[in-house]
């Protein structure tokens, strides 16, 4: 079998385990709109920011924090040594698991934009879907390998949680994701820019609101490349540094 | 094809300044099981592990049917299976789909069915993998170890934690693959395992193959003492000759002549009418043999690298 169709075979086995797991399934999918309805409520009906906010949160979420965490969590049972015994192309593997994160990704945007037409009267733009979607698939490839390579700091699938979420919460709150940061002293927007959430975050803004960002077609093709740089950062790191064995 | 299945040479392996592995020479022959026995620390993760890709080595040649396993070449894991200590598969996919997935990574795979009834676990064919008991779930390694339908098969202490009659099932599995030509190398720390499945093992202590050889010529180049034990309830009596070891009437002597000893002790209890109570003669077995070898040997420190740690086994 090629590379190719043993990556989308791999990709069929991670959906059929991912569903059989409905407290996991449904918790990934509760949580994002769970902090769209409580942000909302909380800072006003800002609905035109929260929503895409929202959204590049559910590409983090699908991309770095569920592929770090079930990653780590994966080699420390052993699955990653075991593939490792086999003739499944690594690549393969890893593969399968990106575009696993990218297809729940792109659900968890659908269904957090669809969230919004409902409740909130956003408008989706057919005019701005092309940038939508470049921003969606570039932000989950990047976080994706992120998330891989992030697996290379975390000791244990006991430190996951913790580890993944002290790298990944402080940028989300300083990069236009749970609050925006019209408010904030000036650099802080700059010191955010250092890192890839902020990129991600405007780029999707930029593509529900065109006007205010002054791109008709929704494309912010700056920050769209940043968050691909980015990614490139993530595939060196994690091509150097990922581990295939329990490391304790 | 090479008639050897594994062939090693003058293998060497140094973590820092400590050498797990000091110079081993091994050969296993294509059809055969191999055994190799060694105590925690002896080199004997290391050694299995070099052979089977997952590690380098620092020094020595080594072929696995044929080609060297560090390259990682996908021509050889097509041809071999391994059942590690410590792995882990998809914790919510079925019996049956954990053995779909891995058959889709080998050119001519065994029907999946066929597996499942290898190893014994058609009844839980649909169950979740998270659902089997430990030892379904080492079963369940063992099936995935033979999903690609593998030339050569590592076994790494594949019985333990393992109920007696699990046990004897595992061993009719391995002489069932045995029996399809299958070669089969497997680390154990049970000698009558070794003894009952191995056509040859080797004994590793220190990083060095100390013995090797069929399990009954190294019995017999070994330990050559034989034991006689028996049991009296007359008071007083006595056994002829020296050399008894009595305990609350038990007696119990090590000799390298046991016929001339039964003799002269069979005698002496019908002259003087004794009853010769439990009355055992027992062959050294290649327990015996292993704990000499290995018991002076016993490491106080591990030649194990001291990072990815077995004394935490955290399976799914």
């Amino acid at each position: 079998m090629s590379t190719v169709s043993l990556t989308l075979r791999q990709v069929r086995f991670e959906n059929l385990s991912f569903w059989r797991n409905p407290a996991s399934a449904f918790f990934t999918f509760a949580f994002p709109l769970m902090f769209l309805v409580i942000f909302t409520t909380l800072f006003g009906d800002d609905t035109n920011f929260y929503v895409p906010a929202i959204a590049a949160f559910s590409v983090i979420t699908a991309g770095f924090t569920n592929l770090a965490m079930s990653v780590s969590f994966a080699r420390d049972q052993g699955v990653l040594k075991r593939k490792r015994g086999t003739p499944l192309p690594p690549i393969a593997y890893l593969g399968g698991r990106v575009v696993h994160a990218t297809l729940m990704a792109i659900l968890l945007v659908v269904i957090v934009t669809l969230f919004g037409a409902a409740f909130y009267s956003v408008d989706i733009s057919f005019e701005t879907l092309p940038a939508l979607l470049v921003t969606l698939l570039v932000g989950a490839a990047t976080f994706s390998s992120l998330g891989l390579a992030m697996t290379a700091a975390v000791p244990n699938a006991d430190a996951a949680p913790p580890v993944v979420n002290f790298t990944i919460l402080p940028l989300l709150f300083i990069s236009d994701i749970f609050i925006p940061s019209d408010n904030a002293p000036d650099w802080l927007p700059r010191v955010a820019d250092l890192f890839p959430v902020r990129h991600l975050s405007v780029a999707m803004q930029a593509a529900f609101n065109p006007d205010a960002f002054g791109t008709p077609n929704g494309f912010k093709w700056t920050e769209i490349g940043i968050v691909a740089l980015w990614g490139v950062v993530g595939i060196v790191l994690a091509v150097r540094f990922f581990s295939w064995e329990p490391r304790r | 094809m090479c008639a050897h299945a594994i062939s090693v040479k003058d293998l060497r392996r140094s973590y820092g300044s400590l050498e797990a592995v000091r110079g081993v020479d091994l050969q296993v022959e294509e059809g055969e099981v191999f055994a190799l026995l060694g105590p925690n620390g002896a080199g004997k993760t290391t050694t299995v592990e070099i052979l089977e890709g997952h590690r380098t080595r620092t020094s020595g040649d080594v072929s696995v049917l044929g080609h060297d396993p560090e390259r990682g070449e996908r021509a050889l894991k097509e041809r071999i299976g391994i059942v590690l200590q410590e792995t882990g598969v998809e914790p919510f996919l079925t019996v049956a789909e954990v053995i779909e997935m891995y058959r889709g990574y080998y050119p001519h795979p065994r029907p999946v069915d066929e597996i499942i009834e290898v190893v014994g676990l058609t009844e839980k064919r649909d169950v979740r993998a998270n659902k089997l008991s430990g030892g379904q779930q080492r079963r369940l390694d063992v099936a995935v170890g033979l999903a690609g339908d593998p030339d050569l098969l590592f076994l790494d202490e594949p019985t333990t934690g393992f109920d007696p009659s699990a046990r004897r099932g595992a061993w009719q599995m391995i002489q069932n693959l045995q029996a399809l030509g299958k070669t089969i190398f497997l680390t154990t720390h049970y000698m009558d395992e070794a003894q009952h499945l191995a056509n040859r093992v080797a004994i590793i202590v220190g990083g060095k193959i100390v013995a090797e050889g069929p399990p009954a010529s190294l019995v017999a180049a070994g330990i050559t003492t034989t034991t006689i034990h028996f049991h009296v309830t007359a008071d007083g009596a006595r056994p002829p000759g020296d050399g008894w070891e009595e305990k609350d009437g038990a007696y119990e002597k090590a000799t390298d002549d046991p016929v001339r000893e039964l003799h002269d002790l069979t005698g002496w209890a019908l002259r003087h009418n004794v009853e010769l109570r439990e009355l055992t003669v027992t062959q050294p077995s290649l327990e015996d043999v292993y704990l000499q070898l290995t018991g002076a040997a016993a490491p106080a420190e591990s030649a194990e690298p001291p990072a990815r740690g077995r004394s935490r086994r955290r399976r799914r």
